[in-house]
């Protein structure tokens, strides 16, 4: 089973690449870009069959180690 | 007074750091991250700069799980004293040894040069050496430097004065200007610039030298 991680950092929480981004989009003549935010996204291969115990297992590794919610959010799906 | 220096793959300041405690009059070990313990009778851990397994996930992240750093969080929860540099504040907090985190740096650059920072407070044994309020210059070279907490934890970091130094200008974006803070029982001190590299004359400068001064003094007498 594979599982795909998303982490952004939380609304509130200033994302200044995702605002230089947004920036370089107006340079190239896209208009009408209000918010640009940038994350990651993490896939996993697991070895787990069951669909609610795969998610248990990923949301402990995003509160332990891919994301620090001190400052991320995230969002786990079983693909 | 015993001081341990973390090395981690990627680590570019322990020798710094090692020859800032060794002048102050410490004994240094340097322990791999790979260890599982600490050597006896260790007084206090020096995290150091750097760029820790090459700053993958976030800076700091994968270090703060190696098994070095369970013994570290193990030694400050007996109340034993540890001091992070910019890539070792950045360990702190992602073990949750100190609040918050460390982003981008709001101009997005990369910034190395010399700052002034004031000193907040005098009450630690990491700025007992200092005059509270005075300044001081030593330098910052970090990309991800932004000190971020939520409003409620940077009132209580300042209501309970544990805001170390801030930054006369906010050279990264800095939430209140915050360089360094320390832990709840002052015993765990993380922060941006590097006192290690601003400890001796031929360095540019010694206002770094009086925190490893200060430091060894206390610890001795511990």
């Amino acid at each position: 089973m594979k599982a795909r991680v998303h982490v952004m950092l939380k609304t509130g929480v200033l994302d200044p690449q995702g605002e230089a981004v947004r920036r370089a989009l107006g340079q190239l003549g896209f208009e009408g870009v209000e918010g640009v935010r940038q994350g990651k996204v993490i896939e996993l291969d697991l070895a787990e069959t069951d669909a609610d115990k795969a998610r248990e297992t990923v949301t402990q590794m995003c509160e332990r180690l891919l994301a620090n919610t001190v400052i991320e959010s995230y969002s786990v799906e079983l693909v | 007074m015993h001081a341990a220096i973390l090395v981690f793959p990627g680590s570019n300041c322990d020798r710094d750091l090692k020859v800032a405690f060794e002048r102050a009059g410490a004994r240094v070990s340097m322990v791999w991250h790979k260890d599982t313990a600490l050597p006896g009778g260790v007084d206090i851990v020096g995290v150091p700069g750097g760029f820790s397994y090459g700053d993958y996930l976030r800076c700091g992240a994968i270090a703060a799980n190696s098994p070095i750093c369970r013994a570290v969080v193990a030694h400050a929860e007996r109340g034993g004293y540890v001091l992070g540099i910019c890539n070792g504040f950045q360990i702190l907090t992602e073990t949750g040894l100190l609040p918050g985190a460390l982003l981008r740096n709001a101009g997005l650059k990369y910034v190395c040069k010399p700052v002034d920072l004031r000193v907040t407070t005098a009450d630690s044994a990491f700025t007992r050496g200092y005059a509270p309020g005075s300044t001081i210059t030593v330098p910052i070279a970090h990309h991800d430097g932004n000190y971020f907490a939520d409003g409620a934890t940077l009132d209580r970091l300042e209501a309970e004065d544990r805001v170390a130094f801030t930054y006369v200008r906010n050279p990264n974006g800095s939430a209140r200007d915050i360089a360094g803070v320390l832990s709840e029982n002052r015993r765990v001190l993380g922060m941006m610039p590097h006192p290690e590299r601003m400890a001796e004359p031929a360095q540019g400068g010694t206002d770094g030298a009086a925190m490893f001064a200060g430091l060894v003094r206390d610890l001795a007498d511990a």
